[in-house]
Formats: structure tokens, C-alpha cells, sequence
């Protein structure tokens, strides 16, 4: 796997944005994918059906990009699953706790220029990176 | 049903986007994080591409009465930065720099064949969850109205 990938980093995230414009524009929505993916497990409203299909969105298209160039994508082998799962766990927490992750607070608020966005995104930038640190280098249980 | 067919579009381009700046794949991830070892600056370069467009759509789109398809525009509303925004954020920040994934490419990779998107998924629901058991309890759902996402 080749390291520093720009081209496909710029264009994938301008795919990412027009995304969130396209939802933004006709739905009126923030693509907050953390809050769409909680609200699956709220009592059925009128938000439960374009919900679960944003996210079936996510899995098709995904899945359609490496379809079209299998070369494009590399799954990470011999990962723990236990640590896998105590991310996902406090991902999961963390995001409800601060109304939003990556794209809600990362992509959309900063475009906004949400204050509280761009606080959200410092900080859990800096944990991620802390805790990189600790996992990897200080513990050695990240590969 | 049109609204529904465009949160599909819009989840597709975002599945397709992820894909091909390979967010995905949670090595490029923790390469980004890892700042101590062989720095992968292309996450920033993702968010630029990502927080560039929306930048300018997003001045565009609200300048309109309303949106195309819907009543009106549902944008978070809280403003005051507190403690469980700080302490949400640096929980999730954790998460992330151990498990490699957030919630997009945790769900997008659902269909590439991994095992690791069924069980960061499946753990990722349980966070949420049991924060709905512990905070939300007293307020039932109040929608995308008051969170950022």
C-alpha cells in the first residue's frame, strides 16, 4: 500500500462534501452519520426510512468503488478484535455524548464554522492522536 | 419518497467518496493519527476536499427559502460548548485511535467483506445504546435538531 495518497484523498473528500451538499440541499439534513445511525434504534417516525437508506447508501457505494477497482482497497489483516470492539464501543458512546463525529461535527460543522464543531473536531483529533501514541507506542498493542 | 430516493443518492456518493480516499481502510486512519511514527498526512487532505465543497455549498443552500424537497432546513441548534461535548469528543477520539474507524467507514465497509465492520458496528451500536440507557432515558428522541451528527 502505497503511503501518502493526495489525489484520491482530495477527491474522495470532495465526493464526501458534495454528499453532504446533496443532503443539505434537498433534504434540509446535516449528514451527521453517527446521529442518522442512532436514530435507527429510536422508535419508528417519519426520519426512520431515509435513514436506514443514507445508510444502505453508505454501504453501496462503497462496496460499488471497490467493485470498479478492487486494487483500491486494502483490509487490514491480524487486527484484535477486542480492541476492535472497545473502540467501536466508545465510539459509539463518545459520539452520542458530544452530538456528532467525523462527519456532523468534522466535515459539516466545520463548514458551517460551528464554534462548538471546531472545538468537537480539535478534540477528538488530539485524543485519537494521544491515544495512537499510548496503543502504539508507549503499550505496543496496536500492530 | 423523493426524499427518501435523495438521502440514497446522497448516501451513495458519500459510500463511493469514503471509498476512493480510502477512509475505509483503518490503516490509513491510524497512519494519520500516529504522529510519532510515519505521519500519512491524507485524512487532512481528505477533510480539506470534504469541508472545501460543503464550505461553499453550504453558503449557497441556506441562502435558499427552503430546501427542495422539505419544509425547511434542520440544522443543530446548540451553540454553548460543555462538558459532554469536550468529554464526548475526546471519548470518541479514543475509540477512534484504537479501532481505526468512525461511524461512516465503520458502516460503509459493511459490504467490502471484513470482519472487522460487523463487529466495530456491532460494538458501535452498543455505545450508543447504552448512552441512550444511561442519559437519554428522561428526553425521548429529539431528532438531528439539537446535534451536529
Amino acid at each position: 500500500m502505497e503511503h501518502f495518497t493526495p489525489v484520491s484523498a482530495l477527491v474522495g473528500g470532495a465526493l464526501i462534501g458534495l454528499a453532504a451538499a446533496v443532503l443539505l440541499w434537498l433534504n434540509g439534513r446535516i449528514a451527521g452519520i453517527s446521529s442518522i445511525f442512532s436514530g435507527m434504534f429510536a422508535a419508528p417516525s417519519a426520519d426512520t426510512v431515509w435513514r436506514a437508506l443514507f445508510l444502505l447508501g453508505l454501504i453501496v457505494g462503497a462496496s460499488l468503488y471497490v467493485a470498479l477497482n478492487p486494487a483500491g482497497y486494502t483490509p487490514r489483516a491480524g487486527f484484535s478484535p477486542g480492541l476492535l470492539a472497545l473502540g467501536g464501543f466508545l465510539v459509539g458512546f463518545g459520539t452520542r455524548m458530544g452530538g456528532g463525529c467525523t462527519s456532523g461535527h468534522g466535515v459539516c460543522g466545520v463548514a458551517r464554522l460551528s464554534v462548538r464543531s471546531i472545538t468537537a473536531t480539535v478534540v477528538f483529533v488530539l485524543a485519537g492522536m494521544v491515544t495512537v501514541y499510548v496503543a502504539r507506542h508507549l503499550l505496543g498493542v496496536q500492530p | 419518497m423523493s426524499r427518501n430516493i435523495a438521502a440514497l443518492v446522497a448516501g451513495l456518493i458519500f459510500g463511493f467518496g469514503l471509498a476512493v480516499s480510502r477512509m475505509v481502510e483503518p490503516a490509513k486512519v491510524i497512519g494519520f493519527l500516529d504522529v510519532a511514527g510515519r505521519w500519512d498526512p491524507s485524512l487532512l487532505l481528505v477533510m480539506a476536499g470534504a469541508v472545501g465543497v460543503m464550505f461553499v455549498a453550504y453558503r449557497l443552500i441556506v441562502r435558499r427559502p427552503k430546501p427542495l424537497l422539505a419544509a425547511q432546513f434542520t440544522l443543530p441548534s446548540k451553540l454553548e460548548i460543555d462538558r459532554p461535548l469536550l468529554l464526548g469528543a475526546a471519548i470518541f477520539g479514543v475509540g477512534w485511535g484504537l479501532a481505526g474507524y468512525c461511524p461512516g467507514p465503520g458502516i460503509a465497509a459493511l459490504g467490502l467483506g471484513t470482519w472487522e465492520a460487523p463487529v466495530f458496528v456491532a460494538a458501535l451500536a452498543a455505545g450508543a445504546l447504552a448512552h441512550r440507557w444511561l442519559f437519554e432515558r428522561a428526553a425521548p428522541d429529539t431528532g438531528a435538531a439539537a446535534s451536529e451528527g
